[in-house]
Order: C-alpha cells, then structure tokens, then sequence
C-alpha cells in the first residue's frame, strides 16, 4: 500500500488546499460543507449565547442593555442567529455533509450524478453567505430571519443584499437537491432496488424533492422582496396597494416545508442509527420509508399554521390547523417504527445511539406541542410567544441537531478513518442534552406564562425561568466545546478505525475507512436489504 | 447491464462515475427537466402573485396593459417560436451527423435570440421615453395615469419580462457554447447530450414567452 505515489484513500489521494477546492469528489465536498457549517454554527452559536445572556435578567435590574448595547443590537443579533442557523447551517447540515458523503456509498455508486455541479452548489452557498455576512458591516439586518413586509421594506438597505444571499444558498440546495434524486433514481448499484436502498437514501430523496418543489418559490419572494426595496413596485407594500399577507403565504409556502428540509433527513439518520445499536432489522421498513415522502406531501398545504393572527379567513384557519395535525399522522409512525426496532433488540449504548435517543426524547417533545400549536385556538393564543420558541428549538436543535451529532459520530470513523473517545463524546451528550432542556423547557413555561419572543426585555415576574434558561444555554455551549476537542482529538490521535466498527450492514460499512478514491474498488451487487441482522 | 442497449449516445464522453453512455444520457436528461420544473415553479409563483392583483385591480392592469404594443409583443413571439424551431433541428442535424446544417440552425437560434432582445430593447426604451417607470419611478401625474398605485403594474411588467430577457440572456450564451464545441467536432451521432439539454432549456424560456404574451399585452 505505501508504494503508491498518491494514498489509497480519498484524503490524501491529492494533495493540497487547490486540490480540495477544485475537487468533485462527493465525500471531499461533505468535508468542504463540514468545515462550512461548523464555522457557521459557531457563528450563530456565539449569537445565542450573547441573546441568552442579555435575558439572564431584566433591564430594571441589569439596566439598560446589560450585555448588548440596546433593544436595536438585540433585534440584530436575534436576526443574524435565525438567518445563520436556518440558511447556513440546518438546512445544508445533513444533506450536504452526511448526504453528500454517504448517499453515493450507501447505493453503491461512485459518485453524485453531477459532481461539478455539487461543487457549485457548495460555492453558491459560500456565496451567498459571504454576502448575507457582508451585510454585517453595513446597516445590519433587524427583521428577523423571516424578512416580513412592510418592516423589511423600511429598514436599514442591506437587506437587499441580505435577501440576495439568501437567494444565493437557495439555489446551492435546489442543486443539491437535483443532484440527489438524479443519483437515487440513475446510479443505484445492480441488485439496490428503491425498496432495498438505507432508510437515510430515502429521507434525502423525500428532502430533495421538498428543496426543488419549494425553494424556487423562496427565490421569486425574495427577488421580489429585492425589487420591492429597489423600486417601490408595491407587490408587497400596503402603501402603494400590495399586500403584505402575500408575503407571509409566499414566505410559508416556502418555509414550511423548509421545516421539513431540515428534519427529515435527521429522522433518516435515526432509522440508521436505531436499527444498528439495537442489532435488529428495522420495525416496518416500508412505513418508515414511505413516511417519509407522506410528511414532504402533506408538508406543502400547512403553511398557514403560520398566519392564524395575519388576517386569513377563519376557513382557512380551520382547513390549515386540521392539515397541520395531518403531518403527526405519518411523524408517529415512524416514532412508533423506532421504538417497535428497539423492542427485544440488544441495544449497545455507545456515542450515536446516545444522539439517537436524544432525539427520540426532544423530538416527542417538539412534535407534541406542535400538534398544540397547530390547535387553532390554542395557537392564537400562544402566538408570538416563548411557547412557539421552544417548540421549534425542540424540533430543530432537539431533533435536527441531535440527528446531525449522532450521525457524525456514528459516521466519523468511516470518513477519517480515526476513532474518537467514547467517554468523551459521551459527556458531549450529556452536557448538550441536559442543557437543552434546562435552556428550553422552562421557556415553555414562559410562553404559556404570556412571555412574547424577540424582545430584549421582559416584567421581573419572569426573571427565575430566564436565568434557569440562560445557565441551560452555558451548558449547551461546554456540550459542543466538548464535542469538537473530542473531534480534534479523534482527528490527531485516534486510533485507526477499521472498516466496520460497529457491525453495520449498509454499503459504506464494506469498504475501507476512510474509502478510497472511487469509493468501491469493485462494484457492489446487492442481494437483500439494508439491515440484515436478525 | 444495458451495455447492448444501442439507444442513445454510444460510447464516447462516458464520465467516471457512469457505467456507460446510456447512463450519463438518462441522467443528464432527467437532471435538465428537474431544473426546469424549478424554473417553472419560480415563474409560476409570479404568475400567482399577477392573477391576485389582476383580479384585485382589474382597471388598473387593463390601464397599464393598454400602453403595450401587442405588435411587437406578437412579433417577438412568433421569433420565439420559430427559434425553437431552429434549436429542435439541430439536435436532428447532429444526430445525423450533418454538423455544418447544425451549426448554421444554432446560429439562427442565437440570431431569433438576439432579434428578440433588440425589439424588448426598442419596447423599453419607448417605455422610459414616456416615463412608464416601474413602482416609485413612474410619475402618475406627469403621465396622466388614472391609477395612483399604475407602478405595480409596470413593476410586473418589467419584473416578469426582465426575468425572462435574463434567462434569453443565458440561453443564448449557453446555444454560443454548444456552437463552439459543435464547430470542434465534439458532437456527433453518438454524443449530444449538452446539444439537447440546452435545447430543452431555450424551449421552457419559450414556452415562458408564450404565456407572458397574452397576459401581459391581450388580457385587458
Ligand atoms: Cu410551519
């Protein structure tokens, strides 16, 4: 093997920083997006924590602006935090690092459909982040990650160019979203027939359709949006006769299913990691995979759960919470799938299965007080609360985030080649899990308690449950300081991982860790399904 | 597999990751109608977005609409429609392996391309000239406009036809870069694949055309 010029693996096939950003090698782009999005997720992580802190106590107590200058500075940080999360991080998290990286080995091919253009669709995201970032240090964004008009036509210009990024990264996951289905339905190995392919393969595909489906719809609000700011055109202007609930059916047509972008491809992680740790084929394969596709459909007739207040009529109120409650219909099956997996199996508690557990927990959390808030009267009166903050904190950083950490730990071995320390990402779990709940229960209560989101300032009547909230948010934050030495430590002295560490029975477990350059030396012919245990 | 399957674009130009050429055509071709179901989509939602407000202010738009001229707007759809024309033959001629007739149909369809944006130029022009600015830019005085809020009119107009020129725009830079590599000899009765997914693309921006004429300049 060391007589080769160049490795024998992927990494260090090539040498070099050009040699990484001209490649079109699928598992070298999931790195190049790794890399991405953990920047981002500092990013907006630090931004919480500061938000986190300006709450701790009430400004009759702390004065005026205890951490962040003023209300104005907390409406931007609150922005930056939403936008950064949402289009920089939990939408391209799974799909474009564990996707990316795993979709072509799980199906047994040697690449995406279209490497060149995955390679764009990762350009078109440092695009648009870098001018969505540029905005920083102009006149920064205070509209919140949702842009709603008439605010975002008056304020500060950037905008524009905010909403431009946006556009930007939006088509980076339109193309990622292309390139996956391509690849599902051309480039399956011989004998890996849809109903054989990994429960992760299907959850992608059920994602990719939502970002073809919706995104292009995000793209022309946007520009829009943009020629809105520029030129007055008034679509969305109450002013010049437009209608600014327009904007909010546009935006939600999209966004909604956005919700649906960046959960399902957690839930496939799930599937994976559930059925491996419990050493059993997974419960109701069928249902699960075709679940999946069921939430994309349904996801695209909920969007006005978002604009029960925003002057729609009642009839479409009571239409959209009652197709709201729909989406639990196909999110319970697969739950219900997961634990029946467990049931009897023999179940190793290491790293993944922890995140996978997590997610379980927080994810029942986050979809119960969904089905609350999609209950029309219950929702008017939660509207606008901490209630609605915590419930799709739990959904996103309980469901998504906890997905994304298990799989990176259940996949790590495979894409470095290293082993990490278990005992230390095992307290990496435990720190962000506890501290999840201890930032974001208590502010069920305040939401319940009339609290309402986005403002820098609260009566000292809810001052305990925001320090408790707060003290949460430290512990989230050693979490992923945890984690990434964990990471760190893993990359520099692990030891070396061998193909398959944890009795796995998908693709990607067959070749060597790290895989070689064209991920399989001789091509697979599948005979049986994914998860053959017993 | 389907190596016997002699359909399609032989064996020349097969990409790594693809088993053979059959495979690289399905999937280049399946990736083309995606990305134009997208473009599609992004189109159909400002076509939505003008029903609303049509409906919402139907004197107005016919206000805005009158000032169009359905002559120009007609010839230009009849150029659309003869440049798809041009494109699909190209395909055929290279398919054929007559790659001097397919060069000269690729020039036509630059050319019907290029026919195209000089009269939306002239129409343009003419707009400024009479101050139909879009949104905040119109003067409803100076022009004597019925309708206070005309701007949102011409926002659309030059929105939805704006939009539309971009993508006129890039096809033809995209019909110039098959041309090229036509002229080298790249394409012939086994590959053709960028010939055609070009193709489908000029095609969509047509069809694009041909629903933004009548609404824009006949529906009153
Ligand atoms: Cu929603």
């Amino acid at each position: 093997m060391a007589s080769h010029a160049h490795g024998d693996n992927y990494i260090n096939c090539e040498k070099g920083l050009w040699s990484w950003l001209t490649t079109v090698d699928h598992k070298r782009i999931g790195l190049l997006y790794m890399i991405t999005v953990m920047t981002f997720f500092l990013i907006g992580g630090i931004m919480a924590l500061l938000l986190r802190l300006e709450l701790f106590a009430p400004n009759a107590v702390q004065g005026v602006g205890g951490v962040l200058k003023d209300g104005n500075v907390y409406n931007q940080v609150m922005t930056y935090h939403g936008a950064i999360m949402v289009f920089m991080v939990i939408i391209p998290g799974i799909p474009a690092i564990l996707g990316n990286f795993f979709l072509p080995l799980q199906i047994g091919a040697k690449d995406v459909a279209f490497p060149r253009i995955n390679l764009l669709s990762w350009y078109c995201l440092m695009a648009g982040a870098t001018l969505a970032l540029l905005t920083l240090f102009f006149n920064k964004v205070d509209t919140g990650w949702t842009f709603y008009t008439p605010y975002s036509i008056r304020t500060g210009a950037s905008t524009v160019l905010m909403v431009l990024g946006a556009f930007i990264m939006g088509m980076s996951s339109i193309l990622t979203g292309l390139n996956f289905i391509v690849t599902v339905h051309k480039l399956r190995a011989p004998g890996m027939t849809m109903h054989r392919m990994p429960l992760f393969v299907w959850a992608l595909y059920a994602t990719a359709i939502i970002q073809m489906l919706a995104t292009p719809v995000l793209a022309i609000t946007l520009l829009l949006l943009a020629a809105e700011r520029l030129f007055g055109v008034g679509v969305f202007d109450p002013k010049l006769g437009g209608d600014p609930v327009l904007f909010q059916h546009f935006f939600w047509f999209y966004s909604h299913p956005a919700v649906y972008i960046m959960v399902i491809p957690a839930m496939g992680v799930v599937s994976e990691l559930i059925t491996t740790f419990s050493r059993k084929v997974i419960f109701g394969y069928t249902a699960i995979a075709y679940s999946s596709l069921g939430i994309a459909a349904v996801s695209f007739f909920v969007w006005g759960h978002h604009m029960f207040v925003s002057g729609q009529s009642e009839t479409a109120g009571i239409v959209f919470s009652f197709l709201t409650m729909l989406v639990g219909v196909p999110t319970a099956i697969k739950m219900f799938n997961w634990v029946a997996t467990m049931y009897k199996g023999s179940i190793s508690f290491d790293t993944p299965m922890l995140y996978a557990l997590g997610f379980l927990f927080l994810f029942a959390i986050g979809g119960v007080t969904g089905i609350m808030l999609a209950t029309l009267p219950i929702n008017v009166h939660f509207h606008d609360t901490y209630f609605v903050v915590s419930h799709f904190h739990y959904v996103m950083v309980g469901g998504t985030l906890m997905s994304l950490m298990g799989g990176f730990f259940y996949w790590f071995p495979k894409m470095f080649g290293k082993m990490y320390s278990d005992s230390m990402a095992r307290m990496s779990f435990v720190f962000t899990f506890i501290g999840f709940n201890v930032t974001f229960f208590p502010q069920f209560i305040l939401g319940a308690m009339g609290m309402p989101r986005r403002y820098f300032d609260y009566i000292p009547a809810f001052e305990q449950l925001n320090k408790i909230s707060t003290v949460g948010s430290w512990l989230i934050g050693i979490g992923f300081v945890i984690a990434l030495i964990t990471i760190i430590q893993g990359l520099r002295k692990g030891e070396k991982a061998p193909a398959n560490p944890w009795g796995s029975k998908t693709l990607e477990w067959t070749v060597q860790s790290p895989p070689p350059h064209h991920n399989f030396d001789v091509e697979p012919v599948v005979t049986g399904g994914p998860y053959e245990y017993r | 597999m389907s190596t016997d399957n002699t359909h399609a674009a032989g064996t020349a130009h097969v990409a790594h990751h693809f088993k053979d050429a059959t495979q690289q055509y399905e999937s280049g071709k399946q990736g083309i109608w995606l990305f134009m179901m997208t473009e599609l989509l992004m189109f159909g939602a400002i076509f939505v977005a003008f029903a609303i407000y049509h409906r919402l202010y139907p004197e107005m738009f016919a206000e805005g609409s009158k000032t169009l001229d359905w002559k120009m707007g007609f010839t230009n759809t009849l150029v659309l429609i003869f440049s798809s024309f041009t494109m699909a033959i190209s395909i055929a001629f290279i398919q054929k392996n007559e790659q001097k007739k397919a060069i000269f149909a690729l020039a036509t369809t630059i050319l019907c391309g290029a026919v195209f944006m000089v009269i939306k130029y002239f129409e343009y022009m003419h707009k400024f000239h009479l101050g139909l600015f879009p949104g905040n830019f119109i003067d409803v005085a100076k022009i004597g406009a019925e309708h206070a809020n005309i701007g949102m009119y011409f926002g659309f107009y030059y929105a939805m036809t704006g939009l539309h020129g971009i993508h006129v725009l890039v096809g033809m830079g995209l019909i110039t870069w098959v041309m090229i590599r036509t002229i080298r000899g790249e394409f012939h009765s086994q590959y053709w694949i960028p010939v055609e997914g070009v193709g489908i693309f000029w095609h969509i921006v047509d069809l694009i055309w041909i629903f933004l004429f009548p609404l824009l300049y006949l529906v009153g």
